[in-house]
């Protein structure tokens, strides 16, 4: 058969890839902006502008003069342009006039914005029951929630609050998880983060409700630095979602984060991310570099931490939350959709350490490739010698829509204890154009079609993810297919 | 008969897959109410007219036209066919693994829905409905809630193929060998799955192999299909007289 004549193509469809990226606006708000440019001297800009305390200064020179010998690491299957980091500015702050002290106070236009990315701070988050920490560009600009979250003994507030409000904490956590001596970018954004949130959740408590944070980057030629912590004391329970778009530009923006997720005896740590960052045009012009370090703790007994992400945007995507395994029984998954499309490059995947005796472990991965993209999962587990009884699964799985895009995989295992039992599955498949025609020959046009075929391939991680942002996440894997087929 | 309405229309048809004309010069008419069986040796272009009236990619339509409901069929997309009340039961029912029945299904009547300007079935109705046609079809409740078709056995398959077509209500189902691979309960359950859908408002194109099937639905017309094209008509005893005599005493004539 004519491979030519064997694709349901669609002009209509195809049109369609053009308003493929509805969060591309900017605001035009006006903004602190620091000049491009990176030494001792910026960093230590941001560290007064932000008021912080000696010791995370000392930290921050010490993390700088540590990324300043260190060679950008070449060994991911990414094509990147050269990054020229004097290029970036480090710190871009919406301008206030005074700082907010409730919602109301927040400029009515930054909140148009959150708006326009489908998160009414006031009311959804009400309805939904979420307490949302918005970070817009390098500084948060409200949280919402935080009296009752109080009640319960929550803290959650922005990275650059907790630092005036409980120095201690940070102090005790901060870099414990991902040091900044652990890969470029983390040393990176160990010298240049400028905000990102903080949780602890302390003893017993099971946090009241999910937290969330959106992340936007807005200006331009900045580079987005935040940093996460969230510190779950001894059996607390809790859910955190986190949402990032930007604005379509043509230059590329930097996304450098680290998120540091602690977890204690009989804790749960659940972390989910719906990541959009602007991916670029069709001919692979602009989108955002995304190299997220994230990783997980489970340093107490029984422990628990669950990675969700679904990654549709990006230009480049390179991250691997991974989970440490310390405690006795302590359990790390890792769900993971990862779709991309056009010129977008993938390279993630998760590493699980197990230190501990009966250490669990779990790894779902769905790869989606369309166009001329390049899918990669990479994935390490280890089983150390003490590890008796460990046990890890992977599942990794790709999915191609056309012939010219391209799927990875590059597992690692490495078990050092005979008690031990791993298992790793993968497959290949492909769209066919019979389910196409099956679904439409049931009434479903061929955009719903793909749609469906791709959330059943994604089912088991879709399923991991909060009900609410479930059906966002479904919507958001059929927008970015867009013209994806034909 | 000629006061009933015309259904479905083909004329002079000619259909081709890939470089080979398979369809040639077919002519057939169907009103509303009837049940037609189409019978006739492998190879003889039977699924290929059910894939040129669904608008399978694959097949080409050369010469000649088909009317349905009085519009021009050729010049629709599959879906719209679909949503007009055309319901292929396929031969070979597709695998998508993940899918959930009942998503699928919810998706394919909103589709419709949608294209007669009706709201979004209310999941209520669309539940207990689903679960009355399963059980009339013998499918477990647990089935609803798997992929579609995913790791189904040949009659399983079938059973869910005739239960989309009781979900969606055709005007005209084509059931492609809905018969092949069934044993006689699971054919029973068929039968009675289709004959509950015929009505005076409805029609049916069953093809299939074998006489068996035709003991439990009643054709109103049985053709014989041989080189593409229609080489006999009759009524269902036509359908006996085949099981008897095989077919060579038509395709030698």
């Amino acid at each position: 058969m004519d491979p030519e004549n064997n694709q349901v193509s669609n002009p209509e469809i195809d049109n369609l890839i053009e308003k493929n990226y509805e969060y591309g606006f900017t605001t035009d708000i006006e903004s602190e902006t620091i000049a491009p440019g990176l030494n001792e001297d910026v960093i230590r800009l941001i560290s007064k502008k932000k008021d912080e305390p000696q010791f995370l200064l000392d930290w921050r020179l010490k993390a700088f003069r540590h990324w300043s010998k260190l060679k950008e690491p070449e060994w991911g299957h990414l094509n990147i342009d050269k990054i020229n980091y004097q290029n970036i500015s480090y710190f871009s702050a919406p301008k206030l006039e005074n700082a907010p002290k409730s919602l109301d106070d927040v400029d009515p236009k930054l909140l148009e914005t959150y708006e326009k990315l489908g998160i009414p701070l006031h009311e959804r988050a009400k309805l939904a029951g979420v307490a949302v920490d918005a970070v817009f560009d390098s500084v948060s600009v409200a949280t919402t929630f935080k009296k009752k979250l109080l009640e319960a003994g929550v803290i959650f507030s922005s990275f650059s609050e907790a630092v005036k409000d409980h120095p201690e904490l940070i102090k005790k956590y901060l870099g414990k998880v991902v040091p900044y001596r652990d890969n470029y970018f983390a040393a990176l954004n160990a010298a240049v983060f400028t905000d990102g949130s903080f949780v602890y959740i302390p003893k017993g408590v099971r946090c009241p409700m999910e937290l969330s944070t959106y992340f936007r980057i807005n200006e331009a030629n900045t580079g987005q630095f935040e940093r996460t912590l969230i510190v779950a004391d001894e059996g607390s329970h809790v859910s955190y979602l986190e949402g990032c778009t930007a604005p379509m530009r043509d230059e590329n923006q930097l996304h450098a984060a680290v998120v540091e997720l602690v977890a204690l005896d009989d804790a749960e740590i659940k972390y989910s991310t719906v990541q959009n960052w602007y991916p670029g045009d069709e001919d692979g012009k602009g989108g955002i570099y995304n190299f997220v370090t994230k990783r997980g703790d489970c340093r107490g007994k029984n422990s628990k931490i669950s990675w969700t992400q679904i990654e549709t945007g990006s230009s480049v995507t390179w991250k691997y939350p991974s989970c440490l395994l310390r405690g006795d029984n302590s359990i790390g998954e890792f769900y993971s959709i990862a779709l991309s499309n056009h010129h977008q490059q993938a390279d993630t995947g998760t590493k699980m350490i197990h230190l501990g005796k009966n250490t669990k472990s779990k790894i779902i991965s769905k790869g989606i490739s369309a166009k001329k993209a390049q899918n990669t999962y990479r994935g390490l587990v280890t089983i150390a010698k003490n590890a008796d009884h460990s046990r890890n699964y992977t599942q990794c799985d790709s999915l191609l829509i056309g012939d010219k895009c391209g799927a990875h995989t590059f597992p690692s295992i490495g078990v050092n204890n005979s008690s031990s039992i791993l298992e790793h599955e993968a497959t290949t498949s492909k769209i066919s154009d019979d389910q196409l025609f099956y679904c439409m020959q049931r009434g479903i046009n061929e955009e719903d079609a793909i749609g469906l075929i791709i959330s059943g391939f994604c089912k088991e991680v879709l399923n991991e993810l909060p009900m609410e942002f479930a059906v966002e996440a479904r919507a958001l894997l059929q927008v970015n297919l867009e013209g994806a087929v034909g | 008969m000629s006061t009933k309405k015309t259904l479905l229309s083909i004329e002079n048809l000619d259909a081709s897959i890939g470089d080979k004309n398979i369809i040639k010069n077919l002519n057939l008419t169907i009103h509303y109410g009837e049940t037609h069986a189409i019978m006739g040796p492998n190879g003889s272009g039977k699924s290929t007219l059910a894939k040129a009236l669904a608008g399978h990619p694959d097949c080409e339509i050369t010469k000649g036209s088909i009317k349905y409901k009085d519009i021009d069929l050729l010049t629709l997309p599959v879906e719209e066919r679909s949503n007009e009340g055309l319901f292929l039961g396929f031969q070979y029912p597709i695998e998508i693994p993940g899918l959930s029945n009942s998503v699928f299904l919810k998706a394919a009547i909103n589709a419709k829905n949608k294209h007669q300007e009706l709201k979004d079935v209310s999941a209520t109705d669309f539940i207990k409905e689903l679960k009355e046609n399963a059980d009339m079809m013998g499918i477990n409740q647990s089935f609803l809630s798997r992929g579609v078709n995913e790791g189904y056995s040949g009659g399983e398959k079938k059973r869910n193929e005739i239960l989309q077509m009781l979900m969606l209500k055709p005007t005209l189902s084509v059931l492609d060998e809905t018969d092949s691979g069934l044993d006689i309960d699971s054919m029973k359950i068929v039968s009675k799955g289709i004959n509950s859908m015929l009505g005076a408002n409805t029609s049916s194109i069953v093809i299939t192999h074998y006489e068996r099937l035709l003991k439990y639905i009643k054709p109103d017309v049985v053709h014989v299909f041989h080189n593409g094209t229609i080489i006999k008509s009759g009524d269902h005893m036509l359908a006996r007289e085949l099981e008897e005599k095989g077919y060579e005493w038509l395709t030698n004539e």
